[in-house]
């Protein structure tokens, strides 16, 4: 809890740029892969020769679309694309297509869980825009290279309402969101490559205050970490400036990672005209019922809905489902498992967040980059069901799975960690420690209750961890009784 | 020398009375005899190339109808390989890397394009005196009296009126093809917006530029706006609509044509010559079994301002791309990003370029917008409300091309109002979106071409092209040569 929670009210609202998964431009033909040779991705329509004309690219529509129902929006079956001019050198046409005052997705919301249980972020609007090129300053000799490979890549702006009320909050639905467009494919979420590019206006208010404070805003803030402490720091340096009596300046504001903290980078009066108007190369984007039908028809389940039939389906709790529902991936690792496994939901849930997500995160692996397939991971625990292995076994064969060394059963053999069920093996281990041990065994014919954990620990022992626990303690206390 | 038509040209091609490449020498060689600056570039070897390349075809079997005949091309057209200026000092070394899809369309016919012509910059003005080229003269002009030959297409009007290409292209946006066809006695067609691909041809005001056809005939304009129109996936303006032969009605009966002339195009500002010139077109329809009516577009004195907003305003935003950075001019010395910005655009652009942006700019800027650009666009709105009640009445509408004839280089130039009132008659069609075209229609006492403007609902430049073939039938206007037409040669 930070200090100026009593006498200040925190007002977050987020700008969230996310590249959408198409094959190519939003309005020309050309590749939107990362990582090409500069200028080898830019057509005449990029680069802005004269005479070209934007055409629209439905699949960019059609994933904004996603999106929108995704988030229970509003869709404007009509919207329009907007010019936004201003002149920059990785601009080619001196304006960006965006939309504006007709976005393809309106008014919808998001839930996200705060540490006082379900809240609603409110989302004003999505629209479609294409990304500009990119400005290179090394390697130029202080002269300054263009890379338009970026330019015309198709972006879905997210708007949200002013709803947060904390830094946390903010990285909260930021976290939903980047779970959300991962979840409906249509955003790869890889933050590094800025395929996923958050802006944040942030304003304090006296608590009690109705009015909005200025706000200003923060660019530049693209990774979980940062936008946490970009808001700690600018909310700060707002109160400190207000407790001094001094008031806010309307400007945009860039977050230097290195330095922790923001510098003013222009104010309201430096801010551009952009000069909106309707993008007459363009006529308005006019979407039929059957086309967002079929949209519908791709959406996946959606991640509160998952979560809710986890939970009445497997019979999970609310932590394991949310734990199992936070992304696609999990789910589907998980549903795969325990469809095909004779072990309990509850089991494959705990051996999920348990080995197998402390060996990916020791190792740094995604879940789709795991040695362990799920259906060597379904046949594991069905050893477990099986009684073949032990707790304690089971994590060796884990072990040696993730190793590599082999299938389930190969190294159950290989490594000799069968389960001992047969009585008479059992019988003959339990009689050895009875003899061994005698000092323990009297206690616990005195009534020492707990003494017996430690007899079917050297069971355990001299049977190599092979002996069933459970039969090895139902024969200790018949033969002791 | 007399005036040869595309019909007749393609008539001798048909008929192997000569080859492609004698008719594109031929014409080669009247524009470099000829002085009226008409074009700002012509490559010979490219055009000798296409002549060969068409005759080869013909020789092959190929019987398009205008295989092999040269046509001028505005330069506001890329066409890959050649030097492509729209008339401005800021891409006087641009070298287009692709072909627009009218020129396209067109060379896939086997048109040969004989050079790119003159034109207004970035095709703003109504003289050609805008060009960082120099002015054009036009052909009816003489040494002691020298005359604008109208513009934007003032460079594709002169050299098809001074017998130097037998058809040009053209673009228009206010009337920029309609008034020069009218001060240089041509057949010019602006067709419906979105007939004709935009895709290559630069542009002014994407909501209003559309390319066409300019001709000595009616005949000759349809065949020629059949190479040009067409769907195209490339511009989404582009009317996706069946082809259409536009020869196809030339000769249909105007027996029961309801023409009407709105009585707003008739009023003050109107040259008494010309509105009797005129009157006396109108005459000849009605011999041929038209009736007159007179019908009202009230809101058409609305039509100049609404246009003087909605063109600048998408004009600036069109030649923000002209900024240094990547092709054209760039200043050679400057101090930062900013400086580079203001000095290549301020020493590239000319005066009526830099005054439509600096218009345009003001009228799309925060707190100006809903009082300019949304109002104009309701103005907009209005005035192509006018048409569709008019043509509820009538078929075609009739009026002048311009107020006046053709006035004299540098006598409007400081004027920029004067100016614009040349296109009063012409931008509502723009505006509207509608196809209208301009005729011959007689001549004043001083012997200036008078331009007669039709009008036709949506899509029926069909009708148009039939109704101005049946007038050029019974009148021979459009075949009078210009006095300062290039003299000598073969026809």
């Amino acid at each position: 809890m930070f200090t100026w929670d009593k006498r200040w009210e925190v007002v977050i609202g987020l700008e969230v740029h996310t590249q959408l998964q198409t094959k190519s431009k939003i309005f020309s033909g050309s590749s939107i892969a990362y990582g090409a040779e500069p200028n080898t991705q830019a057509s005449a329509v990029d680069i802005a020769l004269p005479g070209v004309l934007p055409v629209m690219n439905l699949e960019a529509a059609r994933l904004a679309v996603k999106f929108g129902l995704a988030i229970g929006a509003h869709i404007n079956k009509r919207n329009v694309f907007a010019r936004k001019n201003y002149f920059y050198p990785d601009l080619p046409k001196g304006y960006q297509i965006s939309q504006m005052e007709l976005p393809i997705v309106g008014l919808g919301s998001l839930e996200i869980e705060t540490d006082d249980g379900i809240k609603t972020i409110g989302i004003t609007r999505a629209h479609l825009e294409e990304d500009a090129g990119k400005s290179l300053h090394e390697d130029f000799h202080g002269q300054t290279g263009i890379d338009l490979n970026r330019a015309g890549t198709p972006l879905l702006e997210i708007v949200s309402e002013p709803d947060m009320r904390s830094p946390a909050e903010a990285v909260a639905y930021l976290r939903k969101l980047h779970s959300l467009v991962r979840y409906i494919e249509i955003c790869d979420g890889n933050m590094q490559e800025g395929s996923f590019r958050c802006d944040a206006n942030v304003s304090v208010r006296p608590r009690g205050q109705e009015e909005l404070g200025t706000r200003t805003e923060l660019k530049n803030i693209n990774s979980f970490r940062f936008v946490e402490r970009a808001m700690e720091y600018e909310i700060e340096r707002q109160i400190d400036i207000l407790e001094d009596g001094g008031s806010i300046t309307q400007e945009t504001r860039l977050y230097d990672s290195d330095k922790h903290e923001t510098r003013s980078m222009r104010s309201k009066e430096e801010a551009h005209d952009y000069r909106y108007f309707p993008d007459p190369d363009l006529p308005p984007m006019v979407l039929e019922d059957s086309f967002l039908d079929e949209v519908r028809a791709t959406l996946p389940e959606l991640p509160t809905a998952k979560k809710e039939r986890f939970q009445s389906e497997f019979g999970l709790s609310l932590d394991d489902a949310q734990m199992l529902t936070a992304d696609r991936e999990t789910a589907d690792f998980f549903e795969t498992i325990t469809k095909s496994t004779k072990a309990e939901s509850k089991v494959v849930a705990n051996w999920m967040s348990g080995e197998l997500f402390a060996n990916l995160n020791k190792s740094e692996l995604e879940l789709s980059e795991s040695p362990i397939s799920t259906s060597q991971f379904a046949l594991l625990l069905d050893r477990i069901a099986d009684k073949t292995l032990s707790g304690n076994t089971a994590k060796k064969v884990f072990s040696a799975l993730w190793e590599k060394e082999g299938e389930v059963d190969e190294i159950i053999e290989a490594k000799g960690l069968k389960q001992i069920t047969d009585t008479g093996a059992i019988e003959a281990v339990v009689d050895e420690v009875i003899a061994a041990c005698s000092e323990q065994v009297q206690q616990f014919k005195d009534g020492n209750e707990k003494v017996i954990g430690f007899l079917v620990g050297q069971v355990m022992q001299k049977s190599r961890g092979k002996a069933n626990p459970q039969m090895a303690n139902e024969m200790l206390r018949k033969k002791l009784s | 020398m007399t005036i040869t038509t595309l019909a007749e040209l393609a008539a001798d091609l048909d008929q192997g009375k000569r080859s492609s490449v004698e008719i594109t020498k031929d014409y080669l060689g009247r524009i470099k005899a000829s002085h009226h600056n008409a074009f700002i570039s012509v490559n010979e070897d490219l055009a000798i190339g296409q002549a060969q390349a068409a005759d080869a075809q013909r020789a092959n079997g190929n019987k398009h109808t205008l295989l092999g005949i040269p046509v001028a091309q505005k330069d506001i057209f890329c066409i890959e390989g050649t030097q492509t200026t729209c008339g401005s000092k800021i891409l006087e070394n641009f070298i287009a890397p692709y072909t627009a899809t009218v020129v396209q369309n067109m060379q896939d016919r086997g048109v040969v394009s004989l050079g790119k012509t003159n034109m207004d910059e970035f095709a703003m003005g109504s003289s050609n005196e805008t060009s960082h080229f120099g002015s054009v003269s036009n052909p009816w002009g003489s040494e002691e009296t020298k005359l604008v030959p109208g513009g934007s297409s003032g460079g594709s009007a002169s050299a098809v009126s001074a017998l130097l290409a037998p058809a040009a292209t053209g673009t228009d946006t206010g009337g920029s093809i309609r008034q020069p066809a009218a001060f240089c006695n041509l057949t010019g067609i602006k067709p419906s917006y979105g007939r004709c691909s935009r895709y290559g041809m630069i542009a002014f005001a994407s909501s209003l530029d559309q390319a066409g056809p300019m001709t000595h005939t009616a005949e000759d304009a349809a065949l020629l706006l059949n190479t040009m129109a067409g769907f195209d996936a490339k511009d989404s303006t582009s009317l996706d609509v069946p082809a259409e032969d536009f020869s196809a009605c030339l000769n249909d009966s105007l027996d029961g044509l309801k023409i009407g002339l709105p009585k707003e195009f008739f009023g003050d500002g109107l040259d008494d010559e010309m509105a009797s010139i005129i009157e006396t077109a109108v005459k000849e329809f009605e011999s041929m079994g038209a009736v007159i009516k007179e019908v009202s577009l009230p809101n058409s004195h609305l039509a100049l301002p609404s246009y003087y907003v909605i063109a600048p305003a998408e004009a600036s935003s069109n030649l923000s791309r002209f900024d240094g950075v990547r092709y054209g001019y760039r200043a050679e010395e400057y101090n930062d990003l900013v400086d580079m910005y203001t000095k290549t655009r301020t020493e590239a652009f000319g005066d009526e370029v830099k005054r439509r942006i600096m218009i345009g700019a003001y009228a799309l800027s925060s707190g100006y917008y809903d009082a300019y650009y949304s109002q104009a666009q309701k103005l907009r709105r209005l005035i192509s409300n006018d048409f569709t009640d008019a043509f509820g009445e009538c078929d075609v509408i009739m009026g002048p091309t311009t107020p006046s004839p053709a006035f004299e280089a540098g006598s409007r130039s400081g004027d920029p109002v004067s100016m614009y009132l040349n296109d009063i008659y012409t931008i509502p069609a723009n505006l509207a979106g509608l196809p209208a075209g301009s005729i011959p229609a007689g001549f004043t006492k001083s012997g200036l071409p008078t331009g007669l403007h039709l009008i036709t609902p949506y899509l029926q430049e069909a009708k148009m092209l039939n109704i101005a073939h049946k007038f050029q039938q019974v009148t021979d206007w459009h075949m009078r040569t210009a006095p300062n037409a290039i003299s000598g040669g073969k026809a």
